[in-house]
């Protein structure tokens, strides 16, 4: 409960500087760590809210990930970007409560898939920007139901290399599963999306 | 290259990660099929859509309850 009255070192340092926000943040400047919150909580809630599928527990992923962040700062050597030092934590933050939830029900081993099944069925061509047809809010419905609708597996390969743009390497790093591994859940999770967003993006025939 | 041979390097192709001849040879299959086309064509599509999306807003109660659980717990690390 201690609000302080002085000006605080965040305000003085340019928006756009993140590394001075970071080393702010790594000598104690709250202020600075709170700012680089405000900048990326949007984009950490969306990932642990995909993750968990479960509005508290990504509240929580969240808190815990921000936590843990400020509290090991020190080991941040600045070599990657910060934002994805800070997925990697909030990743693992959302892994754990996804698998305290439902241990038996979700399994991040990769599910047995045919190719038949895999193979793309319904064949029709989009046409250009065909997210440019509903409005910002139904397609973030549209999308996020698409996600929900993936066996875990795929869908945290999914989210941490499309939409995360982890390298596959770093992916593979941070689920403990090998890199042909997450090739190939990568390749499912895009089809089966692709499968899923058909309806939606098909051009009708006018 | 038939067309079960281009869904399963399809991956590998949208992240350049393939041997070069291996994609020539892709890309020679996807002059002369339409499907493959269309199929790769709206695959890389929703790669982007996701990728291009806005996060949903943070509903305000959250970030609310984020800032708080940060003011109360953040100053401990000096100590």
């Amino acid at each position: 409960m201690n609000a302080p009255n002085a000006k605080p070192a965040a305000s003085l340092i340019a928006r756009d500087d993140e590394s001075a926000l970071v080393s702010a943040a790594k000598s104690g400047d709250v202020e600075a760590f709170t700012e680089l919150v405000t900048r990326y909580e949007r984009k950490i809630y969306r990932l642990t809210l995909n993750i968990t599928q479960n509005r508290e527990d990504a509240e929580d992923a969240m808190q815990d990930a921000f936590l843990k962040a400020y509290q090991h700062l020190d080991g941040f050597e600045g070599g990657s970007r910060f934002y994805t030092w800070l997925v990697r934590i909030a990743v693992n933050e959302a892994l754990m409560k996804l698998r305290k939830r439902r241990p038996n029900q979700v399994s991040l081993d990769e599910p047995v898939t045919t190719e038949e099944e895999a193979f793309p069925r319904e064949i029709q061509d989009w046409g250009p920007s065909p997210e440019q047809r509903f409005a910002r809010v139904e397609l973030n419905d549209i999308l996020t139901s698409a996600v929900s609708d993936l066996d875990p597996a795929y869908r945290v390969a999914f989210l941490l290399r499309d939409v995360e743009e982890l390298s596959t390497e770093e992916t593979a790093q941070l689920l403990g599963i090998s890199v042909p591994a997450v090739k190939s859940r990568l390749l499912r999770a895009r089809l089966k999306l692709r499968q899923k967003l058909n309806p939606f993006f098909r051009s009708t025939p006018s | 290259m038939n067309c079960r041979g281009v869904i399963a390097e399809l991956s590998s192709y949208f992240d350049d990660a393939l041997d070069p001849q291996v994609a020539a040879d892709l890309e020679l299959h996807l002059q002369r099929c339409t499907k493959c086309r269309v199929i790769v064509d709206t695959t890389r599509k929703t790669i982007d859509i996701y990728c291009n999306a806005e996060p949903v807003p943070l509903p305000e109660d959250v970030r609310e309850r984020l800032h708080k659980v940060l003011r109360e717990r953040l100053g401990r690390r000096a100590s």
